[in-house]
């Protein structure tokens, strides 16, 4: 388990980004639920993750739809937290 | 024990938008160029600004660079250095077209030129009316520029060590900065980076407020290094509170929604700053506004149960101009204040936002220090820019849009600075022995398995210390009670300890070397302020509410060894205009 733990605390670090709204959003996201994500939403994560802020936080608000629909799931998440 | 060792011509510590203009600068000189930053470059903090980039382009109306000096200067309440805002303000055109021939997407007028928008404290003719000064890129002005110039420095081969932490800087016996130690957040690797000149480009310490608009990486890292490594700190006590953070939130409400036409309401539905900025208004500058704010609420008409913040409405505008002109506004409402602002008001508290002091600097961007006769005597192979620094051009308080534009003028000043240094130290310095000691122990102490108090409880009690007695109103007890407590948070955050010892992606451990970071600014906040006895810009005191040019028209200097608190003067000498005397400020 100790891999899976590394790769949350890697998905914690990268959590931390350069916009407040964001920080608070996936803060709240990853106390609900970082300790259960499946594989699947894990990986979903870390795609979202290495969006740029601004798009990130578009699709969290509803602005813009995800180009790819894996997402969906993690994102309908992270809106809810 | 060994360290790894790399080196470099240049080191840059951190990627925001002023360490990324000064790394291309010497990227695209043909120097070498390590860039490291705690997180992907183009999430740096800068990726929040939104409102734009003050430049006197004169687009919409007349404009010119000496009434931009001049609004700088009021704004500063005197406490700038002219000779550095008027380098800022003459190079604000050049800085900003060269970002446009970078490819950065600025709105446009018609006629194809930079549309420039209304902002606080921007002024015709030396306060006569307000001008159109701000350069934006829809609500997205950080974000584009971020982008546009870490693709050039991509380009331009510059290289970049992300998810590293820089923790201390390296100084050899005769006080020349040659390196800094830096560790590797994936394997938890500590090495050493060897240099001939290094920038400290970190950004500011906003989070030691509780009530603050920066994202949880601004811990003034690169403040703690230079004070460990003796430097002092410049004007700690000044920090810009926004005047409208959500309540409750901190997230920004950008100054934009008022340059559209937003205003302020109290409880009675009044707009109250008519009554204190008759001619500005809303657009007043920004501690104007926070004061009034606190006034309002603290003479019993804030709004809400507590009565502990106001309105700042905007539905008038219609929700055409909202959903057009401030795409995002009507979104973090809804997010983050639970409001429609297209029906209802907006619940808004001054917020903390900038960093007006930092690592005391010239215009080249060279660290200077006090030193014999000399106030200012540069630190070999040590320079700042950005809000880490202070130039100072922001004085006691930052006129809006100048941050943006002094990233890029400074960071590349201090870029060209280098490339000078470079030619005529073409050498490394030797490392001392024991280059990263200071480093090793700090890691040493969360190693160990010693008792101690948890990160979260320490940095919750410290940003709440902050807020309670370093917030926009001040007293002398406020502030003493404040110090005697700040230096207490100061010996726990030193004593802290960690559940998780592991190495790879250590969050905690991240944490509890950034809160050392960010209590040592506390510090040097509250010892500044208590000392500065009487009122200046962003720093209000109740027991003394006038500006005292006779005894405070100079900057304070906080040492780390001591707590002490030094001064120097402020260079009312511009380079080629003559000098603003010291006026009262009315808006
Ligand atoms: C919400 C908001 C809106 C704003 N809007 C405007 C505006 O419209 N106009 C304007 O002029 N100003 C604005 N400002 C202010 C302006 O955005 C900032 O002052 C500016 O972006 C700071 O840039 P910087 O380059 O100094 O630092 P940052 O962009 O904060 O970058 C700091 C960099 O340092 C790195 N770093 C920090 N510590 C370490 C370490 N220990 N090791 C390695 N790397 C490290 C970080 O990873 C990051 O890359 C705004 C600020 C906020 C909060």
């Amino acid at each position: 388990m100790e891999s899976g733990t590394r790769e949350r605390e890697r998905l914690r670090w990268r959590s931390r980004r350069g916009l407040l709204e964001m920080d608070l959003i996936l803060q709240r996201f990853l106390d609900r639920h970082l300790a259960t994500l499946s594989v699947e939403d894990t990986q979903a994560y870390d795609a979202l993750l290495d969006l740029p802020d601004n798009d990130f936080l578009d699709l969290v608000m509803g602005r813009a739809a995800p180009a790819d629909d894996t997402l969906g799931q993690v994102l309908e998440k992270i809106r809810q937290s | 024990m060994t360290l790894s060792r790399q080196i470099f011509d240049t080191v840059i510590v951190g990627g925001g938008g002023s360490g990324l203009r000064a790394a291309l600068q010497l990227a695209e000189a043909g120097h070498n160029v390590a860039v490291f930053s705690k997180v992907f470059p183009t999430r740096s903090h800068t990726v929040a600004a939104q409102g734009g980039i003050g430049a006197s382009l004169g687009n919409m109306q007349e404009d010119h660079w000496l009434w931009h000096m001049y609004d700088t200067i009021k704004g500063s309440d005197y406490l700038g250095d002219q000779d550095a805002i008027e380098f800022m303000c003459r190079k604000a055109a050049e800085v900003v077209y060269e970002l446009e021939h970078f490819g950065m997407p600025f709105d446009r007028n018609p006629d194809g030129t930079i549309y420039q928008r209304p902002f606080g404290g921007h002024t015709q003719n030396f306060g006569e009316r307000a001008v159109q000064r701000a350069c934006a890129a829809a609500d997205r002005t950080g974000h584009a520029m971020l982008h546009t110039l870490y693709q050039r420095n991509v380009r331009a081969r510059c290289q970049f060590f992300v998810e590293w932490m820089a923790l201390d800087l390296i100084r050899d016996y005769e006080g020349a900065v040659v390196g800094i130690v830096a560790l590797e957040m994936e394997t938890g690797e500590v090495m050493v980076f060897q240099s001939k000149a290094t920038i400290l480009a970190t950004g500011g310490a906003g989070r030691i407020y509780q009530s603050s608009t920066n994202a949880f990486i601004n811990t003034g890292d690169g403040l703690g290094m230079a004070a460990r490594a003796g430097i002092p700190l410049e004007d700690m006590e000044f920090w810009q509170f926004h005047p409208t953070g959500v309540a409750g939130a901190g997230v920004l409400i950008t100054e934009g929604v008022r340059g559209e036409g937003g205003i302020l309401l109290n409880a009675n539905g009044e707009r109250f700053m008519e009554r204190y900025a008759p001619n500005m208004k809303d657009l007043a500058s920004r501690d104007v506004v926070s004061r009034a704010m606190d006034q309002e609420i603290k003479e019993g008409r804030g709004v809400g149960p507590e009565r502990d913040h106001v309105l700042l409405k905007l539905d008038h505008l219609g929700a055409e101009i909202i959903n057009k002109r401030l795409p995002g506004i009507r979104e973090i409402a809804l997010k983050f204040a639970h409001v429609d602002p297209i029906r209802e008001p907006i619940p808004v508290v001054p917020t903390c936002h900038y960093q007006m002091g930092g690592i005391p600097t010239n215009y080249y961007g060279q660290v200077v220090v006090p030193r014999g006769a000399n106030p200012s005597e540069p630190v070999p192979g040590l320079y700042a820019i950005g809000e880490c620094a202070c130039v100072s051009v922001h004085g006691a308080n930052r006129l809006g849009t100048n941050s943006l534009l002094d990233l890029l003028v400074f960071g590349k000043s201090a870029g060209d600075h280098v490339s000078e240094w470079l030619k005529t130290h073409p050498r490394h310095r030797d490392l001392p022995r024991n280059a990263a000691e200071r480093s090793l122990e700090r890691l040493a102490r969360l190693d160990s398995t010693a008792p101690g108090e948890r990160v979260t409880d320490v940095s919750a009690d410290m940003r709440r210390t902050v807020q309670q007695h370093a917030g926009v109103f001040r007293t002398g007890t406020l502030l003493a009670e404040g110090v005697e407590k700040i230096r207490e948070v100061g010996q726990r955050a030193r004593s802290t300890t960690i559940d998780d010892k592991s190495r790879v992606f250590n969050t905690a451990r991240i944490e509890a070397l950034e809160l050392e970071n960010l209590a040592i600014v506390a510090e040097a906040t509250l010892v500044s302020a208590q000392a500065r006895e009487e009122s200046r810009g962003a720093h209000a005191r109740e027991d003394f509410k006038e500006r005292d040019d006779k005894n405070w028209l100079k900057h304070s200097l906080w040492y780390l060894d001591g707590s002490r608190l030094d001064y120097k003067p402020v260079n009312l000498q511009p380079l080629t205009v003559e000098s603003f005397e010291p006026k009262i400020r009315v808006y």
